[in-house]
Formats: structure tokens, C-alpha cells, sequence
């Protein structure tokens, strides 16, 4: 005990005064300047770079990139506030020769009237981020929307088309035939039951062909783990889950080629699970389906 | 000091972990003596025959990777001048309990124009699969046997053969490539080295068979197998032809088999 | 002055070296064997990023020199997106369980939690030693994931099934996702049993005057931690072994009926795969708070020291973290709006998302106003809390586009949901772990570290963490989704490759500047200045002790605490700290 006790004698050199690190003025000046300097350039990037949220043909897109808008412009006045402040107290505030700092221990009433404030604005950008939602998912696709059946598996997507009967076909897990995904194919990736009258005008693709300005009411399924119906011009993004079948419903206002992605992490080729919306003029869209539809 | 029973909990936690790591190692158990031919054998020679209406060709629809060049038809079933091709012919049994040479020369499966070259293959347990990618584009390699060990591998663009083997024999091992569905191959895997494929014309040899009885398989990945049982006597080929009908085409699972099964 | 002597049992002291350093059950060299383990875990897991930052930026380029080191990631050279995934799925594994889990509330917890509140041990001594244990085997068995057949799991960090149910799914969800589901367990395990002895320990063993509101904010976090750790992890075991039951004994928990991979049967039928999901965020996002909380209280205990200010608002303080404790449980669903979960449900959790932001905007400005009057000391600690308050605002700003739903649909899985909680969770949490690293260091190793090399570490790990994870919101902007190998396949896709670049040669500078951190770390344990008792004239308990604290923390007397934990600056007073052991007259 006595040798330890002696060892921290030795050891522990006499407690040195503080001495506060070297150049505070410099340190608190580049400080502030960094923090300004890093609010300014992240609230440029976000408000005039050249990454923007991609072009879209969805009817519903304005309304999200309204709400986008706002968001935005809430966040950007919050964060760019807090980063005035923040380097205005680095700057102002730095340590001085024999001063002492203020000893507030703080304020409740400033902090009630913030904190009442913060939780006014961020509630009404919940209720109206929420409106938009109902707006997307809280109904019906309206009634005559075109039906169709999106199913992914790993990596690929398909579609099916209930054909001129408007009804589906039973399909059978243990049907499913990958080898063959020509259009016409029975029982085909999607296991159509060949012995199925409902069935036997069903059309399955592996790309998605819609006709513009019409609802399209999308059930999505998957055969194997979950998957994302992902297509950046349409602003829409919802898992297909295996055991599940969810609906949801869109329009698309013009006509072209886009790509549909997968957003779910779904194995090693995750990244390249692409198939292509195809959004079609009404007149060539019916012929699209006279034409493959026949088989 | 530290008290046993963590220790005890530690050991425990590590042998757990061990034990799921090295649980699904497999070895492969050689059978018998190291088969030598005596040069009394004979060979086997058949043709596949194909009666009933042949599907009509289906173009695949590759529209989902441009990469894949040229176009492409469902080729499960082959047929010219009434003959099946792709039918793989093996003896299932009747060889003598022995343990035959492990072949050093490599099977080669080739992918090219999103497709897999040849679609039906035989591979004796041990030999070198050779696996070569002549696309512009990726592919994954997934064999789910039942038996031998599963594996799934990708194979991009520009990427140099891969090698692998399986330990144990089983017909037929599906092979697939999930980035492009429609790409479909069978591997069968046997210990020993009398199997063959048919070719264009439907023919097919099995070489250097040791005099015996034998039962042999025929199988077509649509129309499943068919056995024959022949005799080979010494020095002397035998024949084994045979014949599939198109018109019962064969459905793994079809529905009077199996109960049907909802998605919910 | 005789009652403050206190009659204490001798502790049997270990006397071999194993007793002393391996297993042992004082809670200081506990802390710093977790203090170890994550940062080894960190090591591993900065370079599993920088194999990912290679991949996404230079897809096709040949790196034959790492294919000697992974044989089995690369072929000819190029990185298999398997094994990009498998990094992937390591790095957040290591990160948020091995790391972010363990430094803040594990390590300093264990190691200061005892003094701060004048207490000479754990409660529990040997079930510390034990969640330790367990905490290094889990971590063992999560290495050892990296080396069985097939590789790592390729399934991420949220490992949703049935991706992760099925070995035929993937490349390493075979063994690999075995190895990883009994490493998580097992953590689980311990993070449990570490927490019993947290709260205990706080409840029971607080020293004379020691009231609950005279705790330092830090005791308040790694308390709060605890509670939530209490909650959190058993419902994660539970579902691990769920998960680990349907993998191997033929259980269907998370399987449905009729799934079909790679045109095979998958046997089975009846589970949901969205039951995972709730089950997995319901730990999973008061894991968020897990880790942020106990950083929230270092950051506020710095910044009183260094600002030589009492933190504003400490009841306020208090207030706020128990409520994001609370709130956290509430909110889990804010992961699933576009999971198939009923649209409907996915009001209430997106009110509950945003109403959270206040008792976290709440801390800001207490951190705000406790810089407010100061006079501030420029110390590297100190640099890494104002760091970390930035870092925390603009992380944090951006889950309020994230938490409405209609812009969840935009946004979910893709990277501006990586830059979002990179930015809050990730590095505004590295921050506060350095700034404990530096204001610790003195007392934990008897030496201080060097400021400049400090300082320098600071201003590039600041700037680096904005250049690498500003530009990831751009790319979510741009729609990019998450845990993408490459940019080659899509269209919309491949304008976005410049950004790639740009952010891996920042997350390769800002990696190499933690080599800064390393370098300084080393050569001050051997070299570094001698630190008195109280190098930075501070208040707490901490630094009443000798330095390093011996056995038992305080030679056989327990102090007598007079004093709230942040008594700078006190008018009348002849220094301008208060030191909690003061007598008031």
C-alpha cells in the first residue's frame, strides 16, 4: 500500500493551473466561419444543384412536390437558424482572460414559448403531409381504371393483363415456368392454370404497357421475398410482399418508356431488377392488347 | 477470479457457433476398389424418338436486358426428323461396387446470348464444372440441388470461368439465373462415367459399359424418364431406343397431383 | 465532517493478471474492454465502407491486390455484388450494434457511471463481466460470418425475411445468416443483462446528496439508455430465434404459403413477413435512441465544462431525453409506410414521428443556450460537441421529409434515408464518442492528448462527414435507392456517377484522418503530458478521483455530494467551477 501510494507521488507530476488552449480568438473565428460557411453551401446544394427529384408523368406528382416545397423551405429556415445561431455563439462567446461566464441556469419560459412554436409547425406539416397521403392511398382507384397485376420475383418483374373478360385467371404456385415467359405462355412464369376458362385470355409481360390519362389500378404480388414497385417518373414506391396482394392506384399523363426499379433489398442482382412502363396512347394501347391478347 | 459457469456460458456461445458453421460440411465416401476397364466391354447406342405434335417454338421475351443479344426460343424440346435432342441416358443401375477415376478434364457450360450452352449436361462427383460467361452482360449461376451442397454465384461481364464441383451424384440438379428467368439448365451429376446426351439426331453412346444387366434412364426435362432394362455381353454393343410422346406432356406438379395451393 | 466516512467491506482484490485485465469484474476495466472492442469493431466496419465506397464509384475497375485478401469477393479482380451486399450488410451490423451500440452506453456508461454517481462498483460485478463476455463472443461469431461458405449475409442490417428465412435466396444466407442471427442473440443477451445493472446500480447506489437531479446529464442518459435497452432488445432475441427456428427447424413464422425461389417449393406457410418488420423495429428504432441518448448526455456534460456555464434548462434536459425515450417506442411503424402496413395505421405513427422532433429540438436549444454567455474553451472535446450539435440539426431536419408519408414513398430506401441517419445516428453519435474519447482520455489513462494533432483530427473528420453525406441526400434526391451495387443498369441512374466518385474520395480522406486520431491516441498513452486529477476544472465526481481511479474509485470513502452536477461560473465564488463534493459554506 505504502509502495503504491508512493508510486502515485512520483508518478502524478503537481496539478497544473489550466491553461486554456492556445489562440481562442482564431479558433472560435474559424469555427464560426465553418459552421456558416457549411450551412450556407448544404442549403445552396439542396435549393439550386443540379440533383433534382426526377421528371415524373404522374397526375399526383404535383401535390407531393408541393409538400416537398414546403418541407423544404420549413427545414431549410430551421436549419439554416440554428446554425446562425450556433456560430454566433461560437463567435461571440469565446474565452476571455479573468472573465466569467454568464451563470443562467436557463429559461423555462423562452424554452416553453420554442418548444411551442417547433411543435405548432411540425404538427401542421404532419396533418398536411397527411392529406396528401389520403389523397394517394386512403381511396379507391376510381371506378373503370385499368386493371393490372404486377408480380416480382427475383430479379424480374411481370404483369398480367385480366384481358377482355376483366377477370383473372387462377394462378397456382406450382405452376410457376420461368423457362418460358414468351406472351401466351401457359402455364408461364406466373402459373396460370391452363385448365381455367378466366385464364385463357390473360396476357402476362414482363414489361408494364399503360395507356395515358387512365387510372391504372396495380396489385402488386411477389413470388419469393419482398420486392419494391419503384418507378422514379411516377413518384411512387410501394414493397410487394409474398403473401400479399396490394393495391394501388396511379395515372400517367404522358406518353414513353420509363423505368421501374425494385427498392427492396432482394438479393444480388438487387440492383438490377429492371422492367419498363410503357405508357401508350389509348388507341395504341388497345391495339397493343388486341394484338397480344388473341393467343 | 472469474466465475466458472461464464466461462462455461462463453464456451457454450462459441461451440453453438461453431457447430452452425461447420454443421453443413459434406464429404465424399469412394465406394469400393478403383474400377479398372479389362477391355471386355461393350458400348451402349440408342435414338430418341419423338412421336405426337412438337411444340411450336416461343420466342422469350428478353425486352428487360438489352445486353442480351440476338433472339431467343424456348429450346427445351428439340426436334428433327422425329428425334429428341437433349435427352440425357444413363445407367441407374447394375455397375459393379466400385469406385471409378475422377475425370481431371473440365465440363464446360457456357452462357451466351442469355442462354446456357448445353442445356442438359452430365458431370461425373469431383470433376471440374467450367463455367464461362460470353455475354456483355451479368448472370448469376444457382444450382438448387436436393442433395448436393446449394450454391448461387454471379458472374459479371468481362469475369474469367468459374470453377466448381459437386461431391455427390444426383439427377438432375435445375440450374438457373435469376437475372434472366427464362435461362434454364440440368446438370446431372453420377459417380461413374456411363452417361450421355442426344444429340441433333437423337443418338447418344454410352462407352466402355463392363458385360451385365443394367437398367438405364432416359430423361427430358418436360417429359420425364423412361427405363429400360438391357444386357451387355462381352465385347459387344447393345441398343436402347427410346421414344417420348409429345402428347402427354409432362408438368412437374400438375394440378390432379398435388392440391391446389392459395396466396391468400 | 465524521460522518462522511463511511465503514466499508473490503472488496477481495484479483490477484492474478487474468483476474486483474481478462476477466474482470471492476467496471473501469470493463468499460475499456468494451471501449476496445468498439473500436476494433469501428476499424472493421470503416473498412467494410470503404470496399462499398470502391464498388459504387469504380464498378467495373479490377482490384487484383483485395482479391488476394478476399478471395472469394472478387473474381478477376471485379467486386461481386454478393459480396458488396455482404459488406454492406457487415458494415451496419458492425456500426449500429458493435459500435454505436457499445462505445456510448457500454463503454463510458460502465466506466464512469459508477464514480459519477460516488459508487465503489456495479451492482452486479459478475453479470457485467459477463454481458462483456458475451458482447466479445457475439462479435466473434459476427467475424466469423465473413468466412463460412457462401460468405456474409446479403440480406442488410434489418435482414427482412423471407430473403433472410430462405438460404436459396442468396449468396451467404445460408451459414452466414445463421452466424449473424446467433451473434445478435447473443448481443441482445447481453445488452439486456448490462442493462439490469445500469439501472440497478443507478437506483441503489447513489452516494450521500447524490438526488436523481443532482446526476450529471451523462447518468440521465446511460439511465434512460438502460430503460429503453431493458425494453428493447428482449423483443429482437425474440424475434432472432423466431427467425433462427424458421431457418432451421422447419418453423413458419415469417414464411407465407406458396413462395417459390429459383422455381423451387419453399415448404411452409402461414407467417408473415411484415410480423418481422414489426418486430424488428420495434426494437430497431428505439435503437436509434439507444444510441443518440447516452451521446446527448456526454455532449451536455462537455459543453457545461467547456462553455464553464451550467447547462441551460437541466431539468428541461432531463425532461427531453425521457420523453425520446418514451416517444421512441411509439414510432416504429414510420419504417413501414410503404411496407403493405395499412396506409391507415401509418397516420398515427407519422404524427408521433414529427412530435418527437420537439423534445429533440428542445435539447438544441438548451445546447444553444448553455453556449449562450459562455466563455467558451476551444478544446478538442469541445470542438466535437459544437460539431456534434451541427451534425445533430442537420440529421435531424431531414426526418421531417421522412416522416410524412407522402414523402416516405418518395424517398423510402433510398440514399437520402442513408444520409439522414448517417448524418444522425452515425456520425453526430461518432462525434459525441470522440468528444468523450478526449475529455476522458485524461482520467481513464493518466495522460492527456495532444491538442494539435487533435485539433487537425477534428476539422477534417468535420468537413469530411459533410462532403461525403450532403451529396448522399442529393443522390436520394435524385431518386437513387439504397444498397444499389452499381449505377451501370438503370438510365436514371447513371448521370448520378460523378457524385459516387466525389463522395468515396471523401470517405477515403476522411477515413485516412482517423489514422490522426489513432496515431495521437497511441503516442499519447506513452507520451501524452501528465493530467492532474481535474485537467479540465471540471465538477463532477469523475474528477474528485485520483487519475487513473483506482479500485474501488474512491480509496474507502465514499464522497458526500453537496452540489448540483454544473456549478461554473457561480458569482461569489473563488474559482469558477464548484466541485460537487464542495460544502456549500
Amino acid at each position: 500500500m505504502k509502495i503504491c501510494e508512493l508510486k502515485l507521488v512520483i508518478h502524478s507530476p503537481l496539478p497544473t493551473p489550466h491553461s486554456p488552449p492556445p489562440l481562442p480568438t482564431l479558433m472560435s473565428r474559424l469555427l464560426a466561419i465553418a459552421i456558416w460557411l457549411t450551412a450556407i453551401v448544404t442549403a445552396g446544394l439542396f435549393a439550386w444543384s443540379k440533383w433534382r427529384l426526377p421528371e415524373s408523368v404522374a397526375a399526383h406528382s404535383a401535390m407531393i412536390d408541393h409538400q416537398f416545397k414546403i418541407t423544404l423551405a420549413v427545414i431549410g429556415v430551421g436549419f439554416l437558424l440554428a446554425h446562425a445561431a450556433l456560430g454566433y455563439v461560437v463567435w461571440r462567446y469565446r474565452a476571455k482572460d479573468g472573465e466569467r461566464a454568464s451563470p443562467s441556469q436557463g429559461n423555462a419560459r423562452v424554452e416553453f414559448i420554442l418548444a411551442g412554436c417547433v411543435a405548432v409547425v411540425f404538427i401542421a406539416l404532419a396533418i398536411t403531409g397527411q392529406r396528401v397521403w389520403a389523397r394517394l392511398r386512403l381511396n379507391q382507384a376510381p371506378p373503370g381504371a385499368v386493371q393490372i397485376e404486377a408480380v416480382a420475383q427475383q430479379f424480374v418483374w411481370n404483369f398480367r393483363y385480366p384481358g377482355p373478360d376483366g377477370k383473372f385467371g387462377r394462378t397456382d404456385p406450382r405452376l410457376y415456368r420461368d423457362a418460358d415467359n414468351s406472351i401466351g405462355a401457359r402455364p408461364g412464369p406466373l402459373g396460370l392454370d391452363p385448365n381455367d376458362p378466366l385464364g385463357k385470355d390473360d396476357i402476362v409481360t414482363p414489361t408494364l404497357v399503360a395507356p395515358a390519362n387512365r387510372p391504372i389500378s396495380l396489385s402488386l404480388l411477389s413470388k419469393d421475398v419482398i420486392h419494391d414497385f419503384y418507378v422514379p417518373a411516377l413518384r411512387m414506391k410501394q414493397d410487394a410482399v409474398p403473401g400479399m396482394k396490394i393495391n394501388i392506384h396511379f395515372t400517367a399523363t404522358r406518353e414513353g418508356r420509363y423505368e421501374i426499379a425494385c427498392a427492396e433489398l432482394c438479393g444480388q442482382f438487387h440492383h438490377q431488377m429492371r422492367a419498363y412502363l410503357d405508357v401508350k396512347s389509348p388507341r395504341d394501347y388497345e391495339e397493343w392488347l388486341k394484338k397480344n391478347g388473341k393467343q | 477470479m472469474f466465475s466458472r459457469r461464464t466461462i462455461a456460458a462463453f464456451l457454450f456461445t462459441v461451440t453453438v457457433a461453431l457447430g452452425v458453421s461447420c454443421g453443413k460440411q459434406e464429404t465424399a465416401t469412394p465406394a469400393g476398389p478403383v474400377w479398372k476397364p479389362s477391355g471386355n466391354e461393350g458400348n451402349v447406342t440408342g435414338v430418341i424418338s419423338f412421336t405426337g405434335a412438337v411444340p411450336a417454338p416461343s420466342k422469350l421475351d428478353m425486352s428487360n436486358d438489352s445486353k442480351c443479344e440476338g433472339e431467343n426460343f424456348l429450346d427445351d424440346v428439340v426436334v428433327k426428323d422425329g428425334k429428341l435432342q437433349n435427352v440425357f441416358v444413363y445407367v441407374k443401375s447394375g455397375l459393379p461396387q466400385a469406385a471409378f477415376e475422377t475425370p481431371t478434364n473440365d465440363v464446360t457450360l457456357d452462357q451466351k446470348g442469355c442462354k446456357y450452352v448445353p442445356r442438359v449436361l452430365g458431370i461425373q462427383t469431383g470433376q471440374p464444372l467450367r463455367i464461362v460467361n460470353s455475354d456483355t452482360t451479368n448472370h448469376n449461376i444457382h444450382p438448387v440441388p436436393k442433395v448436393n451442397r446449394e450454391w448461387n454465384e454471379s458472374q459479371l461481364a468481362g469475369q474469367g470461368p468459374i470453377i466448381r464441383k459437386f461431391s455427390k451424384p444426383e439427377v438432375m440438379i435445375p440450374v438457373k439465373c435469376n437475372q434472366h428467368s427464362w435461362m434454364m439448365a440440368h446438370i446431372a451429376v453420377l459417380s461413374h462415367p456411363f452417361f450421355a446426351v442426344s444429340d441433333a439426331s437423337g443418338a447418344f453412346t454410352i462407352k466402355g459399359l463392363p458385360p451385365g444387366e443394367y437398367e438405364i434412364e432416359a430423361w427430358h426435362e418436360r417429359y420425364g424418364a423412361k427405363t429400360a432394362k438391357i444386357k451387355v455381353a462381352e465385347k459387344t454393343d447393345a441398343k436402347a431406343d427410346f421414344t417420348f410422346d409429345g402428347s402427354v406432356a409432362y408438368q412437374p406438379g400438375s394440378l390432379k397431383a398435388q392440391p391446389a395451393m392459395m396466396i391468400p | 465532517m465524521s460522518e462522511e466516512i463511511q465503514a466499508l467491506p473490503q472488496i477481495k482484490k484479483p490477484a492474478t493478471f487474468i483476474g486483474k485485465y481478462v476477466f474482470s469484474r471492476d467496471h473501469k476495466i470493463i468499460g475499456l474492454q468494451y471501449f476496445f472492442l468498439a473500436l476494433a469493431a469501428a476499424l472493421a466496419g470503416t473498412l467494410m465502407s470503404l470496399l462499398i465506397r470502391l464498388r459504387l464509384a469504380w464498378p467495373q475497375e479490377r482490384w487484383p491486390l483485395l482479391e488476394m485478401i478476399f478471395p472469394n469477393g472478387f473474381s478477376d479482380g471485379l467486386m461481386k455484388p454478393e459480396f458488396y451486399l455482404a459488406m454492406v450488410t457487415m458494415h451496419g451490423t458492425m456500426m449500429v450494434f458493435m459500435v454505436l451500440s457499445v462505445a456510448p452506453q457500454s463503454a463510458f456508461g460502465n466506466y464512469f457511471l459508477p464514480i459519477q454517481i460516488g459508487a465503489r462498483e456495479m451492482v452486479f460485478p459478475r453479470l457485467n463481466m459477463l454481458s462483456f463476455w458475451l458482447t466479445f463472443a457475439s462479435f466473434v461469431v459476427l467475424i466469423a460470418a465473413l468466412f463460412v461458405a457462401g460468405g456474409a449475409p446479403i440480406g442488410g442490417w434489418t435482414f427482412y425475411p423471407p430473403l433472410s428465412a430462405i438460404a436459396s435466396a442468396g449468396p451467404g444466407q445460408g451459414a452466414g445468416a445463421d452466424l449473424w442471427l446467433v451473434s445478435i442473440g447473443v448481443f441482445c443477451l447481453a445488452a439486456f443483462l448490462g442493462s439490469i445493472n445500469f439501472i440497478v446500480t443507478t437506483l441503489t447506489r447513489r452516494t450521500k446528496g447524490m438526488s436523481l437531479m443532482r446526476m450529471p446529464l451523462t447518468c440521465w442518459g446511460w439511465f434512460t439508455t438502460a430503460c429503453i435497452s431493458l425494453l428493447a432488445f428482449p423483443v429482437l432475441l425474440v424475434a432472432g430465434l423466431l427467425l433462427f427456428l424458421d431457418r432451421n427447424f422447419g418453423m413458419s413464422f415469417f414464411k407465407p404459403a406458396g413462395l417459390v425461389v429459383t422455381g423451387q417449393v419453399i415448404e411452409g406457410g402461414g407467417g408473415s413477413p411484415l410480423l418481422w418488420q414489426h418486430l424488428f423495429w420495434f426494437f430497431g428504432h428505439p435503437e436509434v435512441y439507444l444510441v443518440i441518448i447516452p451521446v446527448m448526455g456526454v455532449i451536455s456534460h462537455v459543453m457545461a465544462t467547456f462553455a464553464r456555464k451550467p447547462v441551460f434548462g437541466h431539468r428541461a434536459m432531463v425532461t427531453a431525453m425521457l420523453a425520446i425515450g418514451a416517444l421512441g417506442f411509439l414510432i416504429w411503424g414510420h419504417h413501414m409506410f410503404v411496407s403493405g402496413m395499412n396506409p391507415r395505421l401509418g397516420l398515427a405513427f407519422s404524427v408521433l414521428t414529427l412530435v418527437i422532433g420537439v423534445p429533440s429540438a428542445v435539447k438544441t436549444f438548451n445546447w444553444l443556450g448553455t453556449l449562450w454567455g459562455a466563455r467558451i474553451r476551444f478544446t478538442t472535446p469541445m470542438l466535437f460537441a459544437i460539431g456534434f450539435v451541427s451534425l445533430f440539426v442537420s440529421g435531424g431536419v431531414t426526418g421531417l421529409v421522412l416522416g410524412q408519408m407522402a414523402l416516405d414513398m418518395v424517398f423510402h430506401d433510398t440514399y437520402f434515408v442513408t444520409g439522414h441517419f448517417h448524418m444522425v445516428m452515425g456520425v453526430a453519435a461518432v462525434f459525441g464518442i470522440f468528444a468523450a474519447t478526449y475529455y476522458w482520455f485524461p482520467k481513464m489513462f493518466g495522460r492527456m492528448m495532444n491538442e494539435t494533432m487533435g485539433k487537425l483530427h477534428f476539422w477534417l473528420t468535420f468537413a469530411g462527414v459533410y462532403a461525403i453525406f450532403v451529396p448522399f441526400h442529393l443522390l436520394g434526391i435524385a431518386g437513387h435507392p439504397r444498397r444499389y451495387a452499381d449505377t451501370l443498369w438503370f438510365d436514371f441512374l447513371k448521370p448520378l456517377e460523378p457524385l459516387h466518385i466525389f463522395i468515396t474520395i471523401a470517405a477515403f480522406v476522411t477515413a485516412a484522418a482517423q489514422l490522426i486520431f489513432a496515431g495521437n491516441f497511441l503516442l499519447s498513452l506513452r507520451k501524452g503530458a501528465r493530467a492532474g486529477d481535474n485537467p479540465w476544472e471540471a465538477t463532477t465526481l469523475e474528477w474528485t478521483v485520483a487519475t487513473p481511479p483506482p479500485m474501488e474509485n474512491f480509496a474507502g470513502r465514499l464522497p458526500v455530494v453537496h452540489r448540483g452536477p454544473y456549478e461554473y461560473s457561480t458569482p461569489g465564488a473563488a474559482k469558477d467551477y464548484s466541485m460537487q463534493t464542495e460544502s456549500l459554506d
